[in-house]
């Protein structure tokens, strides 16, 4: 019961990245149609927010001490902190381990900024034009800012903590009866969750209950009929594409504690996140956040020793799996409605 | 009756053409006046330098890099020389290889087999290279090692840890300096035994490939030759990035030492995974829960920042190491990048020097020559002690280091501390020792 227990919590925060990225993913397809590769990268760009504010915020003067030496055998330079001189160094300190909260601020402008020059400089070009040409460019973007990002910040993972009372784990056994460090769950992890329930619902608020939103859902149901209202829906759309991004960017962002960003990240859970998208439904946003909560525990049991020793392997492809069997039984994927995303 | 306007003269024309046709792959085919493949001309002779130039492993490929171009550099005369005034071998004098200026070219390895193999196939054969080096996966390694020999060139392997570089896929064309799995476990193991005791029982992540095998296969046959029991072995997928979900289960196992059988980008993130679930924090067995990473790499270690502080593994080089050798190596790469070298730039930077010091001795780039130079050759000053080039398995015997996370850096390359410079004799085995055994060296092939 308590390896159960585990997996269910282990499943919740890969879930939550895999639901905010489909979430972004579905939006954009649902509203421009465009199937967008380059999603991954987002969520990448997002990490990397949070390097950019923590090293920012480790920008340093340099003060020579002579009484240590380099590896030279030179004076040794001390690097201090600008923040360390300017607040004393016990509030320095704490502003640079806050640098992931304090980088969500920030990603937020950046990521709706990227999201529009995205959107109006590349994208919209490929609105008529085949989902295959889409992919490819979408696809092209996606290496060319992975690229960007290596040649920056290089190949190697890059550590980005979490504040000081987050780290650490909370024994969820004692509370649940079973004994000491049976059931542990990092403290960051369960803000992640948190974190990530509180952006879905807010997403889902922002398309339900503002006249904006209800302009978007009629966009996706019938971008036609909503053009020949008068609407400019090509602008909500555009907009919509810069929340999306924003979406990504903040998974990204919170997502840093948990792994080292590396280069690489928004590859690695592009291709499952696209799984995720159609697993829930086509277009299906709801289907797209139960989908990614439901494929993200699956995955975690199916790294429990007792089940990979009866299927060696099946912790790789497992998502792939229920994925046929979901087609196979829900062509249209666990929330997809009859019509849509069908012509 | 046909009718031919076959003269004598237009026969001989067109046999001189076709013979000229013929002959003409034969003449650009230089190797095959030499009896060897890509033998170079009287003013300069090709290097070819493969490592990973994209991927995960790209900065550490970068670092190789750097450590070749400075040996070239050297090699041609330049510079201050780094380790060649150190070298116990003073056949190198800076006028090139044999008084042929050295030069190089470069593929990337993209530390994918095929793409390695590809870009040294495209060396040797577009490029004229004469020696293959770099990279930074024994996968790679073991790919490319194998087309060497083939191909009839050298192969003077970059990073590579795995038994079977040298062990069941070694061959007469390669060459190791760099240390194996057996050896970082046979030099962990006294270590861990006197900092945590004999009474443990120990719980292995496993990277799934080449590499992962054989050190777990090693580290655990150390540890529980000194009382350790392993409690449950478990292989994580190379791609994996997320570890909670093998992390989570170890506390329940009733394992008091975690080993992590991860290099890289797996390894920092096995790591940060378990120190953020606590493991490093808890009691278990009436004993502090210890995390052991078997292979350091400095450059890694700072992707896992200071979740690496008390850990203890092992390393084949470390730039504070004190002896005149290392030293000057330092101080030249240092002072030509403004920052130390890695163990896998060290690697790089001295297996260059061999190669050049073994075709000066044997006075020929034949690869058979250069075999024979190489097979027994005894040196030192190049950075690990008195070493051996065996003669059995092409594998350098040297001391190992033992190496802990520092608890105090002083810059973000202070990273690791020496606990203990393990001497040779204790690190060495048989040459058919199981955990090598399977393969055949085979007979030096000089191509052509």
């Amino acid at each position: 019961m308590d390896a159960i227990i585990l997996q269910i919590l282990n499943g919740l925060d890969k879930g939550s990245a895999y639901a905010l990225i489909a979430l972004g993913l579905t939006l954009i397809f649902g509203t421009l149609g465009v199937v967008n590769f380059a999603h991954g990268a987002l969520f990448m760009i997002g990490a990397f927010c949070a390097v950019t504010v923590q090293r920012i915020l480790n920008l340093s003067y340099e003060t020579i001490d002579p009484s240590q030496t380099d590896f030279l055998g030179n004076p040794l330079v001390v690097k201090t902190p600008y923040v360390h001189s300017w607040f004393g160094p016990e509030t320095g300190a704490s502003i640079i381990e806050w640098s992931v909260p304090i980088a969500i601020i920030f990603a937020i402008p950046i990521m709706i900024a990227i999201g529009f020059i995205m959107e109006r400089g590349l994208i919209k070009h490929f609105y008529k034009r085949p989902h295959a040409d889409q992919i490819l460019v979408t696809f092209g973007l996606a290496i060319v800012l992975q690229e960007l990002i290596k040649y920056f910040y290089g190949a190697n993972p890059i550590q980005t903590g979490a504040p000081d009372v987050f780290r650490g784990s909370f024994d969820f056994g004692v509370l649940l009866g079973f004994d000491p460090n049976v059931i542990i769950y990092p403290y960051w992890r369960l803000v992640y969750f948190a974190f990530a329930a509180v952006i879905i619902g807010a997403v889902f608020a922002f398309l339900q209950f503002t006249t904006f939103g209800m302009v978007v859902r009629a966009g996706m149901a019938d971008r036609e009929t909503v053009g020949l209202l008068g609407i400019n829906i090509d602008k909500k759309f555009t907009i919509m594409f810069g929340l999306a991004a924003a979406v990504a960017g903040l998974a990204g962002v919170m997502y840093a504690p948990i792994n080292s960003p590396n280069y690489h990240m928004g590859m690695d859970f592009l291709v499952l996140s696209f799984v995720v998208v159609v697993v829930g439904g086509m277009g299906s946003l709801p289907g797209a956040v139960l989908a990614g909560f439901l494929l993200g525990i699956l995955e975690s049991f199916a790294s429990m020793n007792e089940i990979k020793s009866i299927l060696p392997g099946i912790d790789q492809i497992i998502i792939y799996l229920v994925a046929i069997i979901i087609l196979l039984t829900r062509p249209r994927g666990l929330m997809g409605r009859k019509g849509v995303m069908e012509d | 009756m046909s009718k031919t306007n076959l003269t004598r003269r237009g026969v001989l024309q067109t046999g001189a053409v076709a013979g000229a046709g013929l002959a003409l792959p034969t003449y650009l085919s230089a190797a095959s006046h030499s009896g060897f493949t890509n033998a170079p001309g009287d003013s300069s002779v090709t290097l070819g330098f493969n490592v990973p130039q994209t991927g995960p492993y790209a900065d550490e490929g970068a670092d190789e890099l750097r450590a070749y171009e400075l040996a070239v550099e050297h090699l041609n005369g330049g510079g201050d020389g780094g380790m060649l005034p150190t070298f116990s071998s003073q056949a190198l004098d800076g006028t090139g290889i044999l008084g042929r200026k050295v030069e190089y070219v470069t593929g990337d390895t993209q530390t994918k087999s095929d793409a390695a193999r590809a870009s040294a196939k495209a060396m040797i054969e577009k490029e004229g290279a004469i020696m293959i080096t770099g990279g930074s996966s024994s996968g790679v390694a073991v790919a490319v090692q194998g087309l060497c020999q083939e191909a009839g060139v050298i192969f003077m392997s970059g990073l590579t840890h795995s038994n079977d570089t040298t062990g069941k896929d070694k061959k007469a064309n390669g060459f190791r300096h760099f240390f194996n799995a057996y050896m970082s476990a046979a030099a962990l193991a006294p270590v861990l035994s006197k900092m945590y005791g004999n009474d443990r029982k120990a719980y292995h992540l496993t990277a799934d490939y080449t590499w992962g095998w054989t050190q777990q296969e090693s580290i655990a046959a150390a540890t529980e030759a000194m009382g350790w029991e392993t409690v449950n072995n478990v292989l994580t997928p190379l791609a994996a990035t997320d570890f909670s979900s093998y992390i989570a289960p170890v506390l329940n196992s009733g394992a008091d030492v975690l080993v992590l059988n991860h290099y890289g980008g797996n390894m920092v993130n096995s790591l940060t995974n378990a120190v953020q679930f606590g493991l490093r924090d808890k009691q278990v067995n009436g004993k502090n829960f210890e995390i052991v990473v078997p292979l350091y790499s400095r450059l890694m270690a700072r992707g896992a920042g200071e979740n690496v502080k008390g850990i203890f593994g092992s390393t084949n080089w470390h730039w504070s190491l004190q002896d005149d050798a290392s030293k000057a190596f330092v101080k030249s790469f240092g002072t030509k990048y403004g920052f130390p070298p890695s163990q896998a730039a060290h690697t790089c930077y001295v297996q260059t020097l061999l190669y050049a010091d073994a075709v000066t001795r044997a006075g020929s780039f034949n690869p058979c020559a250069v075999v024979e130079a190489l097979e027994g050759f005894e040196f030192d000053g190049l950075g690990n002690g008195p070493t051996l080039y065996r003669a059995d398995d092409h594998q350098c015997f040297k001391d190992v280091l033992v190496v802990k996370g520092k608890d105090n850096p002083t810059s973000e390359f202070d990273l690791l501390e020496i606990v203990e410079i393990t001497p040779r004799a204790q690190v060495e085995y048989a040459p058919d020792h199981p955990m090598f055994a399977g393969g055949q060296l085979g007979s030096c092939n000089p191509g052509a």
